[in-house]
């Protein structure tokens, strides 16, 4: 927001675009602007995918023991084996997608949507949108377009700096 | 009675305090929002909020699994 005298301030790297690993940024980063922080996010290699007008955001559980779904009363880890089967993908994204929208958790569109409202600087790190392609047509409008740098700079201001 | 009721219940984190927040910014000075919520972790999170903000948690209670909170405008 910004508005807030003496205003506390805060900066996350962003560096994962799982469907997962997308909610501790946009969480925390909207959070904080509510509670009068400024708030920078600096999105860089997978995260920037997060920035994508089209958000297709996907999870697979294939190599993380930790990723247990709730099953009938218990909890339940996906097979290495059966996560790498054609579909896993899809079916582990729905079934995500299926329980945050049960539970009243909010979409990743809706936070981002929150995160450009409340005026959370978003930086879009210039060497990853060259590495992987990446067109700013093909992103959100409301974008700085940066690298490590501007980071740094916003970082020795900032009361505190997260790596997500 | 508050000047203004925030329905947040069937919330999950962060959505409260990111509406409640909405809210209060179109309220004036000294106007009071009350919030229902169903999020037990809403208790230590709207106390946070108002610390950290400087707005006034005027009360909070727990009524039939449903979180009352009523905030005073002040910041």
């Amino acid at each position: 927001m910004g508005s807030e005298n003496n205003a506390k301030s805060m900066s996350i790297i962003v560096t994962k675009g799982t469907l997962d690993w997308a909610y501790p940024p946009f969480i925390l980063a909207t959070t904080a602007a509510a509670m009068g922080l400024d708030v920078t996010m600096f999105f860089t290699f997978y995260g920037l995918t997060l920035l994508k007008k089209d958000l297709n955001l996907k999870v697979n559980p294939l190599g993380n023991a930790a990723m247990e779904m709730p099953v009938g009363g218990g909890h339940m880890a996906m097979p290495n084996i059966l996560a790498a089967m054609p579909g896993a993908t899809a079916l582990t994204t729905a079934m995500l997608k299926n329980m945050t929208k049960k539970k009243g958790v909010a979409s990743i569109e809706e936070l981002r949507e929150l995160a450009v409202e409340s005026d959370i600087n978003m930086i879009a790190c210039q060497m990853t949108m060259d590495l992987f392609e990446y067109k700013r047509d093909d992103m959100i409008d409301g974008l700085t377009i940066g690298g490590a740098a501007s980071w740094v700079e916003v970082a020795t201001k900032s009361d505190i700096n997260l790596y997500i | 009675m508050a000047d203004q009721l925030l329905d947040a219940k069937g919330l999950n984190c962060p959505l409260p305090i990111l509406k409640a927040k909405k809210a209060l910014k179109d309220m004036a000075t000294g106007a009071t929002l009350e919030i229902h919520a169903t999020d037990p972790g809403s208790v230590a999170d709207f106390q946070a909020f108002c610390r950290t903000t400087g707005n006034e948690l005027v009360s909070h209670e727990v009524a039939d699994k449903i979180y009352k909170f009523v905030i005073k405008h002040t910041a």
